[in-house]
């Protein structure tokens, strides 16, 4: 059964479409994650789902209520962590954590089998005001804070955004760690690599779902051979001859090289090293490589833009 | 449901302890301004300096000057001996008035039954001015009618002997009008500003979001977040009070169960209006802006604290009319200083009443509940 249900979903701010129709089911137990630049429509779609926001356009159903009219149903039910710290910094650890109990008529000792694998990790700054907290501790906190009710739909608006590698890392076992409580998480990131530490994306770019699928699908989805390349003169000088060459169909860096896709079908790696030597590069390496989630959703992201 | 409220208050409790600038604002505000207004403002005539330029110096003037000097509100800067001189004292601002007696005063009051006496006042302070010749007029009126009883044993004919009783306050000491006005003033300072600011912030730094995202109810929320204001508008009432009857001897004639009464109405009627300005603003910023200029000020100078309302021009007068202080102050003046029971204030309890249940109506129903 869906958990989340949403029809042709529309959202404006004045002129600014928001959310351009979008559609999309989550189902139970599932981690959902929304992946997508900034501007991409990720908050403005969670703040819709737990009732904050209302939609102008579509359906919505949440755990089967209307977001709209069975909000208090919805609020009780849900843990919602937005994407930016809302926790009380002049509160200490435990008094955020104590608050946030009392107002979900709940105690830390009821959630403690939950959320113990968390809290024990920040149980050492108990005293500490939450607003002397690192960036990961803030958000473990936080974590913490919107589980203590025991939620069925947990929403994570960029919990990752502003949080160092190690702790990103931390974060997501976390997040997959929940998982044998029977909750399903939506979560919202910028980043590309962490969408393959989710059960089912939708890659989201200005408002639009660009496709929903696995990430193992998403990533597979790409539809041209796909070359990495590198010279010694650089990747800007290289990018510049590439957008001249006839058989281009898209180059963009990605790390230290660039990816291409060729117009031609056939194995084209002999003939663009000819090529490129001939423009006068050197220690020049193409590689046939297996798309990720980025290459499709750049290759995505073009095609919608024309 | 309780626990809930509880929780929320307790929180609110500890960022009000937490915070020096809020605590000073609560506490500091209130002993400051009691203190200045009761000690360095005074509207009170003691100690005036006077000049006196006596050119009869006779047995009648030299009696007026003794009686005018033995009093605690004149205090004799010097004799001078023309006219230019008292100007020239006025102008340095050494004194704030002159009595001056024509040559052969005694003769002339004998001889013709009359006489003159110039007072000058230094009319620079309007108030204060009228004061010093009416307190000047008052001396000399009764030097003569002393006088002229024990001299003549015969009154005067057809003198009309007026005496004024100044009723409620008859030492006419201006704490009597800062204590009850403070009262007021404060408690909207507290009340509004403070609780204005309090919801604004949880709007600012997006905590607001977490509250109205978590299955708490907005009146458990406005009621958590105002209940702290209220208790502790409450403690700086009674401190006003405790300080203005122990430092500065003002009376509660009135009720004790009344005058509290009167105080939580209002408290709740001005914590009214801070929710409501804080479901007006955005941010902290607009918030203080609005509590200050567009609700302390109107409360300070049209509330009827500074300046009588009847004097007002009547744009003014409307304006005042519609601002809650105003009828706070004729309450807490009446229950303080003239003893009055509920009968003699109720209509304006009843306008209060009004008051808090307009703008708590209009303020949860314009509460969000959402984020838009």
């Amino acid at each position: 059964m869906a958990v989340i249900e949403v029809k042709n979903l529309s959202k404006n701010y004045g002129e600014v479409e928001a959310l351009k129709s979008i559609s999309f089911e989550v189902n139970q137990n599932e981690i959902f994650g929304l992946i997508g630049p900034d501007g991409a429509g990720k908050s403005t779609l969670i703040r819709i789902l737990n009732s904050l926001i209302l939609a102008d356009k579509g359906e919505v159903s949440v755990m089967g209520k209307d977001p709209n009219k069975q909000y208090q149903y919805i609020r009780n039910h849900i843990g919602y962590m937005p994407g930016r710290f809302s926790l009380y910094e002049d509160l200490s650890v435990k008094e955020n954590l104590e608050f946030f109990a009392t107002i979900f008529g709940t105690t830390i000792k009821k959630s403690y089998n939950l959320i113990k694998d968390i809290y024990q990790q920040i149980e050492p700054f108990n005293d500490r005001k939450a607003g002397a907290l690192s960036g990961g501790m803030k958000q473990k906190l936080a974590l913490c804070a919107a589980l203590i009710h025991y939620p069925k739909v947990l929403f994570l608006d960029e919990p990752t955004t502003g949080v160092d590698p190690v702790s990103r890392k931390e974060f997501w076992q976390i997040i997959k760690g929940l998982h044998q409580h029977n909750i399903t998480i939506i979560v919202s990131t910028p980043y590309m690599d962490e969408a393959d530490l989710c059960d089912r994306v939708a890659l989201m770019n200005e408002g639009e779902i660009l496709r929903i699928d696995t990430p193992q699908n998403v990533a597979n989805s790409f539809d041209k051979p796909l070359y990495a390349l590198e010279a010694k003169e650089g990747n800007y000088k290289l990018i510049k001859a590439l957008r001249a060459y006839s058989f281009l169909d898209s180059v963009f860096p990605f790390g230290e090289k660039l990816h291409y896709t060729d117009k031609r079908e056939n194995d084209i790696k002999a003939e663009l090293k000819k090529h490129l030597t001939e423009e006068g590069f050197s220690d020049i390496s193409i590689e046939k490589i297996a798309s990720n989630t980025e290459d499709v959703f750049i290759r995505l992201m073009n095609n919608q833009k024309q | 449901m309780f626990d809930r409220l509880k929780g929320i208050i307790k929180k609110e409790f500890y960022h009000i302890f937490r915070d020096q600038r809020t605590l000073l604002i609560l506490f500091g505000i209130p002993i400051v301004q009691i203190v200045l207004f009761g000690f360095a403002i005074s509207n009170e005539i003691k100690n005036v300096k006077i000049a006196v330029l006596d050119q009869s110096k006779d047995e009648h003037s030299s009696q007026i000057i003794d009686k005018v000097l033995s009093t605690s509100y004149f205090d004799l800067d010097s004799y001078v001996n023309s006219l230019d001189d008292i100007n020239d004292a006025f102008q340095k601002g050494r004194i704030k008035g002159a009595l001056v007696f024509p040559p052969k005063f005694s003769e002339t009051l004998r001889k013709e039954n009359k006489a003159d006496v110039q007072i000058i006042s230094d009319a620079t302070d309007p108030n204060t001015g009228t004061q010093i010749g009416n307190y000047l007029l008052l001396q000399v009126q009764q030097y003569l009618m002393e006088h002229e009883i024990t001299a003549t044993s015969t009154l005067p004919p057809a003198l009309i002997n007026t005496e004024v009783e100044m009723r409620y306050n008859p030492e006419l000491k201006s704490v009597y009008m800062f204590v009850p006005g403070l009262i007021t003033i404060i408690l909207m300072l507290v009340c509004t500003m403070m609780t204005s600011i309090a919801i604004t912030r949880e709007k600012e730094t997006g905590t607001m979001e977490v509250l109205l995202a978590s299955p708490m109810h907005a009146s458990i929320i406005i009621l958590g977040k105002v209940t702290p204001y209220l208790l502790l508008s409450f403690v700086n009432a009674s401190l006003i009070i405790a300080l203005g009857k122990f430092i500065f001897e003002v009376p509660v004639l009135g009720s004790y169960v009344l005058l509290i009464g009167e105080i939580i109405l209002y408290c709740l009627v001005v914590l009214a209006l801070g929710i409501f300005v804080s479901t007006v603003a955005e941010t902290q910023q607009l918030a203080l802006m609005i509590s200050l200029f567009a609700l302390f000020l109107p409360t300070m100078l049209l509330s009827g604290f500074i300046f009588p309302i009847e004097n007002m021009p009547l744009p003014l007068q409307i304006v005042s009319k519609i601002v809650p202080a105003t009828y706070f102050n004729i309450i807490i003046k009446s229950i303080m200083l003239k003893g009055a029971t509920l009968n003699f204030i109720l209509k304006e309890t009843l306008i209060l009443i009004g008051f808090f249940f307009i703008l708590m109506g209009v303020s949860i129903k314009r509460f969000k509940i959402r984020l838009e």
